[in-house]
Formats: structure tokens, C-alpha cells, sequence
């Protein structure tokens, strides 16, 4: 029997036996954290030990952060602010997922493990906080159930570490329990249905175009891989978020329906939400800062757009190594810069911005924009440049 | 340190109207964003010395020149 995170008969039998008896618990108003924490392991056991590399990684990993941040948490008391010490903290946390994806373009890999991208986040966000000063403690064996929190261990979405700890240190009262399990269940079940009926109709119509020579086939291959990526991540984002209700946890929603975003900074907003506010709080708000006190570029126009093409490149590099990740990077980069140029600036905007022609054609263009970075996302881009 | 946090805020916003309707929603008005935010908490720094880090606070905890004026002054 081989098990993995939301898919296959087992997986979701174990869940619905896992879920169940921490009902009974919630409706009891017993603290979840324990129970929480327990079957985190009992998933993290089970799906990790058949591949024991993997397992071994996803250890050390843990170790190697936990020994971090509360080293780095010492150092930051007995010495405050400092550069070197928060760089180099920030090293070491990336180090994991750095030496991960020289895998990807060499034969070299360490840490490769299910999920290594997204715990990178948790915790590098914890060392940003605690050389901001926001954390100033934090408990061992809470970071061990955050860094694994089931749910969303292996694709998110993202939560943060002093969310988490309200949900963690708080019992709900019945009603409120019962309120949340309503909700979960519903997320639950919705992300079923856009998983495993939506999304693997929408894989038909992309293996359709796929294979189709007629004029149409690249649009509507970016159309259904689009549809495809939508119902496929966000149906697992639902049912995450659905399963973490159960146990006492709000992790956040990841998307709110992106498609109708009217532009392109619009669509960021409602589109993979807690990986573009991680990126907008870690890293947009933080370069502006540096630019702004380093006097680095003329305007402040220019200071966005450069923000915009750092922050969405270093996401495109995230996702993977490869041509068509950095290609849709740099593209996204372009376009956010471009958007913002364009409201900034242009008369025109300012004038028209609040029509109805306006808004519908700017969500049209969106729609065709959002598209064609599928179409590079897909790897289908690349494809067709390479001849 | 209002006068100073209102400035700060015209500033950025480039809009006089932070300074009359403080309950106005800024980042519905257009008025504030991401950048502007930022841009912000340099200033709210630099000028009086307070320390805001962008991942603190929510959008929704920030989004009126009053509920600006709130923070800053608590943190002072």
C-alpha cells in the first residue's frame, strides 16, 4: 500500500479515520495540539518511510532549523540588529533548498525531499521575524508541528508561524468548532470535486490540444493547462486548508477566483495568495526599504519596477531551474512593471479606469496575459522556440 | 509626531486628502500599495526612529491615515 498527501484511496481513508476522531475531540472542547502534532507524525512516518533518503532528509532538515533559529534567536538577543549574523542565518536556512535544486542542473543533490520548498518558506520567514524582532520565542516542539503541519507539508499553502501559534495555544468552543468543521468540510469536499472531476477533465482537453496540429491547438492548450493548473492546485489547496479546519487550524486560503482579476497586480492578489504575500512581505517590501534608504534608482517608478522584476524572477527560479520557470518569471516581472507604469503614468487610466468598457476590456487583456504565462509555465513555450 | 506622520503620509500618497479624511480607506482609493507601504515604513523609521517591519502588520490594520496614526502612536 503506498501512500501520498491527498490522493489515492488510502491516503483519504486514513484522513477521514484522522479527521473523525479529532471531531470527537474538538466537539469534547479538548486542546488539539497534541493530537495535531501526533498526526502529523503518524503522516510524516507513514508516507516518508518508503523512501527512507527522503525521510532522512526531511530529519536532518528539521534539526538543522530548529538548531537555527534558536541559535540565531540567542544571538539576536545578546547582540540586536546585526547584518553579518542575519546574513548568515538566512544562509544556512537556504542552504537545504539551494543545495535541492542544484540537483536540478547537476548530478550533485542533497536534501531533495517531498515538500522542501514549502518548509523553506516557514522557516526563513522565522528568521526574517526574529531579526525584525516580531518572534522573540518561540517552542520547540509548536515549531515541529507548524514545520510539518501535515496539511500543507508537502504544497502548502504557506501559513506563518505567529498565525499558526494563535490556532495552536487557542480551544475552540463547541459552536465555534462546529462552525469551522461546516467550513472544512465544505472546502473539503469542493476541492474533490475540482481535483478529481475538474481538473482531470481539463487534463483530457490539455492531452487533446497536446497532440493537435490545427491552429487552435496552442491557444486552447494554454486555455486548458490554465483551467488544468487552476482546479489542480487550488482543489488541493482547498482540501488542505479543509483538512488543517478540523484540527483547529485557519491556514489560509490560496486562491479567490483569480481568473476574473481585472489586472495583472489584481490577479497576483487572488492567484497562489500566501506564496505571492510571502514574496511581497520577505521580499518586495524589503528591497523597496533598501532601495529607498540606499537612494538605489532616480524614481520612484523605477524603484517598483525593479522590485517587481527581482521579486517575480526569484519566484520563477523557485519553481524550478529551468528555461520556462525563469522565462514565466521574468515575463510576470515585466508585466507587473509594466502595470504599474501604466497606472502610475498614464492619463488615459486615470480617466477611464472606473468605465465599464474599460474594466471589461482590462480583465479581457489580463485574462489573454495570464494565459500566455501558462503557456510558459507549461514548458509548451520553450518547446515551440526550440523548434 | 501627527504633523510628521501626515506629511510623511501626503507625501506618499501625493493627495492632500490624508490630511482631511482620516478614515479614508487608502489602498481601496488607490492612494497606497505594496510600494507605497514600504516606502512608508522607511519614512515612519528614519523620521522618528520606530520600527515597523512589513510582515507585522495586516493590510486591514493599516488601512486609514487614523489607524496609522493608532499604531505609530503606540509604538512610541
Amino acid at each position: 500500500m503506498s501512500l501520498s498527501f491527498f490522493s489515492g484511496l488510502p491516503f483519504f481513508l486514513c484522513l477521514t479515520a484522522v479527521l473523525a476522531l479529532a471531531f470527537l475531540l474538538g466537539i469534547l472542547e479538548k486542546p488539539l495540539r497534541w493530537y495535531s502534532l501526533a498526526a502529523t507524525l503518524f503522516f510524516v512516518a507513514a508516507i516518508f518511510w518508503q523512501t527512507p533518503i527522503q525521510f532522512f532528509y526531511l530529519v536532518s532538515f528539521c534539526a538543522l532549523e530548529l538548531i537555527l533559529l534558536k541559535g540565531y534567536l540567542s544571538l539576536r538577543k545578546l547582540y540586536g540588529r546585526r547584518e553579518r549574523c542575519y546574513c548568515g542565518a538566512l544562509l544556512v536556512s537556504l542552504l537545504p533548498l539551494l543545495l535541492s535544486k542544484c540537483g536540478e542542473v547537476s548530478t550533485v543533490s542533497f536534501f531533495s525531499f517531498l515538500g522542501v520548498s514549502y518548509l523553506t518558506f516557514k522557516s526563513l520567514q522565522m528568521v526574517i521575524e526574529i531579526y525584525d524582532g516580531v518572534i522573540t520565542e518561540f517552542s520547540a516542539v509548536e515549531f515541529v508541528g507548524f514545520l510539518l503541519f501535515f496539511p500543507s507539508l508537502s504544497s502548502g499553502p504557506i501559513d506563518r508561524s505567529r498565525r499558526f501559534h494563535q490556532d495552536w495555544s487557542k480551544t475552540c468552543s463547541r459552536s465555534e468548532y462546529l462552525q469551522l468543521c461546516g467550513d472544512g468540510l465544505w472546502k473539503l469536499l469542493l476541492g474533490l470535486v475540482y481535483k478529481l472531476v475538474l481538473a482531470s477533465a481539463f487534463y483530457r482537453a490539455v492531452e487533446f490540444f497536446g497532440e493537435s496540429s490545427a491552429w487552435y491547438a496552442i491557444p486552447g492548450y494554454a486555455y486548458a493547462y490554465g483551467f488544468y493548473m487552476f482546479f489542480d492546485f487550488a482543489g488541493y489547496s482547498l482540501m488542505a486548508v479543509g483538512a488543517s479546519y478540523f484540527l483547529g487550524v485557519r491556514t489560509p486560503d490560496n486562491f479567490r477566483a483569480p481568473f476574473i482579476s481585472r489586472d495583472i497586480k489584481e490577479f497576483w492578489d487572488r492567484w497562489h495568495i500566501t506564496l505571492s504575500h510571502w514574496f511581497r512581505d520577505f521580499l518586495f517590501s524589503r528591497f523597496i526599504m533598501k532601495c529607498s534608504r540606499k537612494k538605489w534608482f532616480k524614481t520612484r517608478l523605477q524603484r517598483a519596477c525593479a522590485g517587481f522584476l527581482v521579486n517575480m524572477t526569484v519566484m520563477g527560479m523557485w519553481h524550478g531551474l529551468t528555461p520556462s520557470y525563469l522565462i514565466y518569471g521574468i515575463y510576470h516581472g515585466l508585466l507587473l512593471a509594466a502595470a504599474e507604469g501604466f497606472q502610475k503614468k498614464s492619463k488615459f487610466y486615470k480617466k477611464y479606469k472606473n468605465t465599464r468598457w474599460y474594466q471589461v476590456l482590462s480583465w479581457f487583456l489580463t485574462l489573454q496575459l495570464v494565459m500566455f504565462g501558462f503557456l510558459i509555465f507549461s514548458g509548451k513555450f520553450w518547446e515551440l522556440i526550440c523548434g | 509626531m501627527r504633523e510628521t506622520i501626515l506629511d510623511i503620509l501626503e507625501e506618499i500618497c501625493e493627495d492632500s486628502v490624508v490630511r482631511r479624511e482620516l478614515d479614508l480607506d487608502l489602498f481601496a482609493a488607490d492612494l497606497m500599495d505594496s510600494l507605497g507601504f514600504a516606502e512608508l515604513l522607511v519614512s515612519i523609521e528614519d523620521q522618528l526612529g520606530i520600527v515597523i517591519a512589513p510582515s507585522e502588520v495586516e493590510r486591514e490594520d493599516v488601512s486609514t491615515p487614523n489607524k496609522i496614526l493608532a499604531l505609530v502612536e503606540s509604538r512610541s
